[in-house]
């Protein structure tokens, strides 16, 4: 119902309005042409002087502004451009040093290295001789042992034996006999007991 | 202010009648608005021009800016070559930006809403671009009115509609400044009346227009006197480069 109101209002009031305005309007001003020399005199007067002032002295102004700004961005540019290329050379001097540097590094290690190794062929050879000839030594030992075991075993055979005859018979016993049969028996046997 | 939404169009005379001969050049509001718009258009590019920080501060931000805006304009439009007339396509277009812009302002009086002064700087630029381009190419100048790649028998007429559209340049140049200028004014005058007569109840209606209009009319004074200078680019372009 407001909005009714409202709006019809708003409606009816411009037909007042344009009442209004019928009575009092008077044609267009722009086509009086009371002042036209006026304007024209004062439009070629102000614009002609305002075009003056901006093409001689502030137009240039700017433009040098403007040119001198660029010139200095790309000097600045050029500067960074530079600064840039040497610190780039450095950057690579520095690399060279330090791939140099680990290349002797490494060399230094590969003769420590090599070194080490030579020292512990050498020692290794050393006691490689000496653990060869202990070796030697203590299987000739175990040869010499060897050959003389069977005599040593005979010995003991027939002493045990003529010891053992004597006291079962009680009786001497011609050892040599005795030892006759026990190298006869080791020569059958021996290889079976001795392994040779 | 009267009611009437022509009455903001009123020349009246401000101080004393000067006459020189016949002519009446009294001082008027209108002459006073175009002093109003010289002077700040000025005292701005000569703040913006100063000093050269590397670092513009905003005035200078704002002059450099236009400078480039309008330069990069007529270099798009008309080339290189028109280089020689960049301080007048740049005054021009400040003037008629300054113009309708403080023509925004309540109160104050629009310049380019009269007839008179866009068809002057109408005038002018046809009579300077027409005596460029004769300079230039001589009679060869006449050639602008036959375009390349028309049959022959059309050509007596498209040569007369090229000679009138040639013609007509000054008066649609001039006319569609001012009317726009005139009619977003009128507009605004009419709804700024509305909003009086309806007062509180029904006020808030043309209130809400008026708002609108305002922004709008910026943008058409921004765009109109863009369009004044992008026009002259134009015509000076066909002046300098004769394509035909």
């Amino acid at each position: 119902m407001f909005k009714k109101i409202y709006f019809q209002s708003i409606f009816f009031s411009f037909f007042f309005i344009k009442e209004a305005f019928a009575a009092e309007s008077g044609g267009m001003p722009q086509l009086n042409p009371e002042f036209w020399v006026s304007q024209i005199f004062w439009l070629i007067l102000t614009f002609g002087i305002m075009y003056l002032v901006l093409s001689k002295l502030i137009l240039p102004k700017i433009s040098n502004n403007l040119e001198s700004r660029k010139s200095q961005i790309l000097e600045n540019i050029e500067a960074a451009e530079k600064q840039r290329e040497d610190s780039d050379a450095k950057l690579k001097e520095y690399d060279e040093i330090i791939s140099q540097s680990k290349l002797e590094a490494n060399s230094i290690f590969n003769q420590a290295r090599e070194k080490a190794l030579k020292d512990i062929g050498a020692k290794r050879e050393i006691l490689d001789k000496q653990i060869d000839n202990e070796i030697a030594e203590a299987e000739k030992e175990i040869d010499a042992l060897r050959k003389n075991v069977p005599d040593k075993i005979n010995k003991i055979a027939i002493e045990t034996s003529s010891e053992l005859l004597q006291k079962l018979i009680g009786a001497e016993v011609n050892n040599s006999s005795i030892s006759a049969i026990v190298e006869d028996l080791s020569k059958r046997n021996g290889d079976k007991y001795y392994g040779n | 202010m009267a009611a009437n939404p022509m009455s903001q169009f009123d020349v009246y005379r401000i101080g004393p009648e000067i006459k020189v001969g016949a002519f009446d050049i009294s001082f008027t509001n209108a002459s006073l608005f175009m002093i109003l718009s010289t002077i700040s258009i000025l005292l701005i590019f000569n703040l913006g021009s100063k000093k050269n920080s590397i670092l513009p501060n905003k005035i200078q931000l704002l002059a450099e800016l236009s400078y480039t805006f309008v330069s990069k304009m007529i270099s798009d439009t008309a080339g290189s070559k028109a280089k020689p007339y960049f301080a007048f396509i740049f005054s021009l277009f400040m003037f008629v930006l300054f113009c309708n812009m403080l023509g925004m302002i309540p109160y104050t009086f629009t310049v380019t809403s009269h007839i008179i002064v866009t068809f002057v700087l109408a005038a002018f630029i046809f009579i300077g671009v027409t005596v460029i381009g004769f300079i230039k190419h001589g009679f060869g100048y006449l050639k602008l009115f036959v375009p390349s790649g028309v049959p022959a028998v059309l050509l007596p007429l498209i040569v007369v509609i090229e000679i009138i559209s040639y013609l007509s340049r000054p008066i649609s140049l001039s006319v569609r400044l001012f009317a726009n200028m005139m009619a977003g004014h009128t507009m605004m005058k009419v709804f700024g009346g509305f909003v009086i007569s309806l007062g509180i109840v029904g006020g808030w209606l043309p209130l809400s227009f008026s708002v609108a209009l305002t922004g709008l009319e910026i943008l058409v004074a921004f765009l109109q006197a863009y369009v004044f200078a992008i026009l002259t680019c134009i015509y000076l372009n066909d002046a300098l480069n004769l394509h035909h």
